[in-house]
């Protein structure tokens, strides 16, 4: 059985790995560095239940080894924010009722949040097209639109002052 | 979901890559972006004894417009594509169909030159790059080849491509007049395969075209080039005429069977209005079409 | 001197939910998500056949890997009699085959390894050869002459049927048909659905063989009807078994059934001794599990030459796969079929429903249905759009001339309506959609070659399963219950026995409890899911919760405030007589400024008690709720079609719903654009469909459609309120409404964008191939399996 060693940054933090290299991504995440935020649905890359950001970019973790992360930077929902306060799009998920059974949350949110990087005006076009990796199967969505759109105004509020 | 095990191996430049293909001697896949393979390794469809993954390996990574080709290179994520600006002014049809591809995560990591390497009748860049007439740049240790798309794409899932050689970019001829593109996908949802593509561009210079493509997905063995509709355009030019041959001819030469996506009829059909409503939109007519305009608004975000 | 119920988080408040905090931060804890120390992981081996006889099994090479611990085959299920189990519907159900595979997915052999990937090697190395049978992929075929028989290891069955049913008065229908001046009649096929929850099911069963005890973290909507079914098949002490429903990930009634996996598990688990941890795939999910509807309707109304309908009948086939494990009322072989037409005053009606094996996935009842009202108001409001094309009458007014009026009111089957008012919703509908304005532009469009559609749904339905002298599961009868506990500080604790799979029962709930005593909602913790501390509920699906349960919470919170109203009497030194209740406190009527605050009375009950009084301040109630709660709704579409492709769009979705008394309006708005967005999806895109050999098409989400938000259409949610006059607070359900009226709006606009080339019906999901041939061949377009061209 091959193991690899690989580094692989997570929140920030540098990780030292050991896997095999059929270990996919979302699994390494889960089970080897204990990280539960990332879920699983699906098993045709289509749901984005396990989305994670890799270098900043918003990927399907469920689709890639997690070796291939070795050198990378890996975010996942329990980086999101800091230890004392939320981040906008957390609370935005909050404050207009973007989740309900919470399982999709994780990764919508990581890639709103990438979104917001990107585009830090997005209308609610931009906002479907760029969450239309993600699947929710509870809200149809629209209150995810408006806790996005919250979380942009709250974040030039906060960039204005 | 559980891939079996295989041998990882992780080169880092090309020559190790070649090196590797050439040992291994058609039991190793190469990993690019992985959208294709890993999962059909997730369902054991694919269950090769090692894993080349080249995405360590630097400068494959270049979009660039060199001695009148673009060079797209093996790791060029159809994410870089979308948001390329060159891309997006002097390659119209690549630009409409960037966007279009599967869903904007999958798009982080998936390449053109791997999709054209995968070969599925169903992929949508196959089409485009018959339309557009061009070519794989395949390298092995015995040197480096260049395989026009149409003499790549063989059949399902099987390519010119040999076991030992790696596809290290795809070119795409840079136009030499008026560049128009368009890719027409009908899908019953973000992130399904198409029910039926359609793939037309046009090089002009005024009312004369140069060049015509026009590549077909998901009606066929694998992607579809229409030569003779191409030859009509390029003759004749486009008017209500040529525009309805050229639809004719392209439905004609599809070949789609009836599946949980619809009807061979309805396919086909849907040939000759793609057809249609490309060539009329190149001649400045608006058809209509109550799905375009909505996701023109946003096809530039990855 | 009263607290201000909305500060508070009482009624009506849009309290943000509690349950997000953990969400938001990653922190949830779903099944998936435990780890139990030396636990083992099992997968599953699925037959790729429909129908076919298992000649042999060889797991030699799967004992072999290194890691796996044990391989399990339906033989090994059969000496512990646990090959085959009962099913909630009187059938019985395999476990795992032994000698005949009767769907294409169905349970073979299991494997408990180190890790799933392990287990999944061996259950690839495990060698089972089949000789196909041939597959019945649909009623016809079931009951052709020539059919297979697929449930052989019955004695008693002779052929595929698995239940007949009847309701209505067959005579007096009949004869309201001889007199009809008008019979408008209708065919159509509600495709096979399933609820897909992004979470699969799954569960970490954990037998503990020095204390004998069972513990089973499970991904279940109903712990407690669980941990009885558990208790009967394994014959294991109730007692000593636990059930503990996690955080779970959507539930929409798939997790709801006991499935083979579970009970694998669990034996598992008792051989092994250690805990054994099963999480299906997707395809597991899609391919096996509860799936929903898959019924073919025949129906006729008898018309009077006023537009008043006399008579209607209907006749429903189902498919119920290879099992008849429908998951519902034991009285009622077709769930609550019989509400349909529940808001029209239909004097005479007849119903007939059989069911029928097929080689598909067993189940029926699911996915967000109310017990199959989902197929009764798709049908009802079919037939009614239908009736008003055929009579060219307006679609609106059509309805407005049949809508029941008077309450209480005794629906043609036999249901008792106690409120409603459908005309007042369907008239704000109209309004909110500009109904006159869109008819005309309708008409405009059509001269210019462009194909508008506008579709209207209406209905009533019973929610809140059910009052004890009709409504039981496996005999147990459908009550819930809350237990509350207030703490010497004030703070409560609320125990309840329903479920909730994302509906924000931790925040409604507390809620309940704010109205009726004034503790703010965020002093209440509320807890569920764990048999062991939490009081016998049935569970929560079926849009039963707030009817039931949160009845039941009202009803406790009332039994504690009486007895703090004693406490806050010792407080005041007056007689209970004396004392008037507000929000918050009680008050000496005369002398209003002295009263004690529900806090207050709550310290009393632990320091200061008056001679003779227990101390402590907790209750529990069980309800028994006396007939079921009828929401309403209107919901309205327009679409447009691309003549050329087929393709529709969604214009505008307007949706009026009545719920009565809104506990968290955000949380109801919320419940209905889940429930819009699915009924959009089977409209649109989603069915598991079969070939002829029963392959499964749809066992995965590149074949079974979920929209995403790009193809999500926006959703305009207005409201009217009518309080439950039954229901301790008023309310009434709200979780399944729009996905039970929804469909009917989105086919309906789609169907009148083409009728006037003569097209009466499309089948679901009502894909844009089907669309352009209705155009072009100006007849109706079917969608029952086997898929066309296999």
């Amino acid at each position: 059985m091959e193991i690899r060693q690989i580094t692989v940054t997570v929140n920030g933090e540098p990780r030292l790995v050991e896997v095999e290299p059929r270990t996919l991504c979302v699994h390494m995440i889960r089970e080897v560095l204990g990280l539960t935020g990332t879920h699983l649905g699906c098993d045709t890359t289509s749901c984005g239940a396990c989305t994670v950001l890799l270098d900043g970019v918003p990927v399907k973790s469920c689709t890639l080894f997690g070796v291939q992360t070795d050198g990378h930077e890996l975010t996942t929902v329990e980086g999101l924010g800091w230890p004392s306060e939320l981040h906008p799009v957390q609370e935005g998920f909050k404050e207009e009722h973007g989740l309900q059974c919470g399982f999709c949350t994780p990764g919508m949110m990581l890639t709103a949040t990438a979104l917001l990087e990107d585009n830090p005006n997005p209308t609610e076009d931009e906002i479907r097209w760029a969450i239309s990796g993600n699947l929710c199967r509870c809200t149809g969505y629209q209150n995810i639109i408006k806790a996005v759109q919250w979380a942009a105004r709250k974040m030039e509020t906060a960039n204005v002052s | 979901m559980y891939p079996p095990r295989f041998h990882y191996e992780a080169p880092t430049s090309v020559d190790e890559v070649l090196q590797l293909l050439s040992m291994y001697q058609g039991d190793a896949k190469v990993l690019s972006g992985g959208m294709s393979l890993i999962p059909l390794m997730k369902l054991r469809f694919a269950t090769p004894s090692a894993i080349i993954d080249v995405n360590n390996v630097p400068g494959l990574d270049t979009l660039t417009e060199d001695g009148g080709w673009l060079r797209v290179g093996a790791l060029v994520r159809n994410r870089a594509i979308v948001r390329d600006a060159v891309v997006g002014a002097r390659y119209p049809l690549m630009a409409s169909v960037a966007p279009q591809i599967a869903d904007p995560l999958v798009r982080s990591r998936s390449t053109l030159v791997g999709s054209l390497c995968h070969c599925d009748p169903q992929g949508d860049w196959g089409a485009v790059m018959l339309a557009l007439g061009g070519e794989v740049v395949a390298a092995s240790l015995s040197g480096e080849r260049r395989i026009p798309v149409a003499d790549f794409l063989l059949g399902p899932f099987q390519t010119a491509l040999r076991p030992d050689e790696f596809a290290i970019e795809a070119r795409v001829p840079a136009p030499v007049a008026e560049p128009f593109g368009v890719y027409h996908k009908l899908e019953r949802k973000i992130g399904d395969f198409a029910t039926v593509g359609v793939a037309v561009s046009l090089d002009r210079t005024g009312s004369s075209v140069r060049r015509a493509g026009l590549g077909l997905t998901g009606v066929g063995s694998t992607n579809i080039k229409c030569r003779e509709a191409e030859q009509v355009l390029e003759q004749g030019g486009i008017d209500d005429r040529t525009i309805g041959e050229a639809a004719r001819l392209a439905a004609e030469a599809a070949r789609p069977q009836t599946d949980q996506r619809g009807s061979a009829e309805y396919k086909r059909h849907l040939v000759r209005t793609f057809v249609v409503r490309a060539l009329e939109s190149a001649i400045g007519r608006e058809p209509l079409d109550i799905r375009r305009r909505r996701m023109e608004n946003v096809g530039s975000l990855a | 001197m009263s607290v201000d119920e909305i500060s508070v988080g009482g009624i009506g408040a849009r309290v943000k939910r509690v349950e997000d905090d953990r969400f938001i931060r990653g922190k949830g804890n779903y099944t998936d998500d435990f780890k139990l120390p030396g636990m083992l992981h099992m997968e599953i081996l699925r037959s790729p056949y429909a129908h076919a006889r298992i000649v042999s099994i060889d797991t030699s090479k799967a004992w072999a890997i290194p890691g796996v611990h044990l391989v399990v085959t339906g033989e090994l299920m059969a000496q512990r009699n646990l090959a085959w189990m009962p099913t909630l519907s009187y059938d019985t159900q395999a476990v795992m085959a032994i000698d005949k595979v009767r769907f294409q997915g169905q349970e073979v052999a299991a494997v408990v390894a180190d890790d799933p990937y392990i287990a999944k090697d061996a259950c690839e190395a495990i060698e089972v050869v089949y000789e196909a049978l041939p597959a019945i992929v649909n009623p016809m075929q079931a009951m052709a002459p020539d059919a297979p028989l697929i449930r052989d290891d019955k004695d008693d069955q002779t052929d595929n049927v698995c239940y007949r049913w009847e309701v209505g008065d067959k005579a007096a229908t009949d004869r309201a048909f001889e007199r009809a001046d008008h019979v408008v009649q209708l065919d159509c096929f509600y495709p096979r659905s399933h609820p897909s929850p992004i979470e699969c099911c799954g569960c970490i069963a954990d037998f503990n063989p020095a204390t004998e005890k069972l513990t089973i973290y499970m991904t279940t909507q109903a712990p407690h009807i669980i941990r009885t079914a558990v208790a009967l098949v394994a014959e294991l002490p109730e007692h000593m078994i636990r059930i503990i429903a996690p955080d779970i990930g959507g539930g929409f009634g798939n997790k709801v059934p006991v499935y083979p996996g579970y009970v694998i598990a669990t034996l598992a688990s008792i051989l092994v001794a250690r805990p054994v941890k099963w999480i299906e795939d997707k395809t597991g999910n899609l391919i096996s599990t509860g799936f929903a509807r898959d019924m073919y309707f025949h129906g006729e109304l008898a018309i009077d030459s006023r537009g008043k309908i006399q008579g209607l009948r209907v006749h429903v086939d189902t498919d119920n796969g290879a099992f008849f494990s429908d998951a519902q009322p034991t009285k009622f072989k077709v769930g609550l079929l019989h509400s349909a037409f529940a808001c029209y005053d239909i004097p005479h009606g007849y119903l007939t429903a059989q069911g029928h094996y097929t080689n598909k996935a067993p189940g029926g009842v699911a996915y967000r249905c109310s017990f199959r009202v989902t197929e009764a108001m798709f049908f009802q409001e079919r037939l009614i759009a239908a009736a008003a094309q055929d009579l060219k009458v307006d679609p609106a007014d059509f309805r407005r001339v049949n809508f029941v009026r008077e309450f209480p009111w005794r629906t043609t089957y036999g249901m008792l309506l106690d409120s409603g008012d459908y005309d007042k919703c369907l008239t704000l509908a109209l309004e909110k959609l500009g109904y006159e304005d869109l008819r005309r532009e309708q008409a405009e469009a059509r001269k210019r070659g462009r194909l508008i559609g506008i579709g209207i749904s209406t209905m009533t339905e019973p929610l809140g399963a059910g009052n004890s002298r009709e409504f039981d599961i496996i005999g147990i009868k459908m009550f819930d219950s809350a237990e509350l506990r207030v703490h010497p500080s004030g703070k409560a604790v609320l125990k309840i026995g329903s479920k909730t799979q994302g509906q924000g029962h931790e925040t409604t709930f507390a809620q309940i409890v704010t109205h009726e005593l004034g503790i703010p909602s965020t002093d209440i913790l509320v807890h569920h899911g764990d048999t062991d501390n939490t009081p016998f509920g049935m569970g929560t699906y079926a849009s039963r919760s707030t009817p039931t349960a949160g009845a039941a919470t009202a009803m406790v919170s009332r039994k504690v405030r009486a007895k703090a109203r004693k406490l806050a009497a010792h407080l005041l030194e007056v007689a209970e007589d004396d004392l008037e209740w507000e929000l918050g406190r009680f008050y000496v009527r005369d002398a209003p400024q002295r009263g004690a605050t529900i806090q207050e009375c709550a310290l009393a009950a632990y320091t200061n008690m008056p001679d003779g009084l227990e101390p402590g301040l907790e209750n529990n109630a069980y309800y028994d709720p006396p007939n079921m709660t009828w929401p309403f709704a209107a919901y309205l579409a327009a679409v447009e079609i691309d003549p050329e492709t087929g393709v529709w769009e969604v214009l505008r979705f307007v949706a009026v719903d009545d719920c009565g008394v809104r506990i968290n309006p955000m949380i109801v708005e919320g419940q209905i654009m889940g429930g819009l967005t699915e009924a959009f999806a089977m409209s649109n895109m989603q069915f598991i469909t079969f070939d002829s050999n029963g392959n499964c098409i749809g066992a995965n989400y590149m074949d079974y459609l979920l929209p995403t938000a790009w193809e999500t259409p926006h959703w305009e949610l207005h409201e009217v309120v009518t309080p439950c006059p039954h229901h301790p607070i008023g309310a009434k359900g709200i979780g399944e409404c729009a996905c039970v009226g929804g469909p009917a709006a989105f086919v309906n606009a789609v169907v009148d964008a083409v009728a006037h080339l003569g097209v009466r019906n499309i089948d679901m999901p009502v894909f844009s191939g089907r669309v352009w041939e209705a155009i072009n061949t100006g007849q109706d377009v079917p969608g029952f399996p086997p898929l066309p061209g296999h």
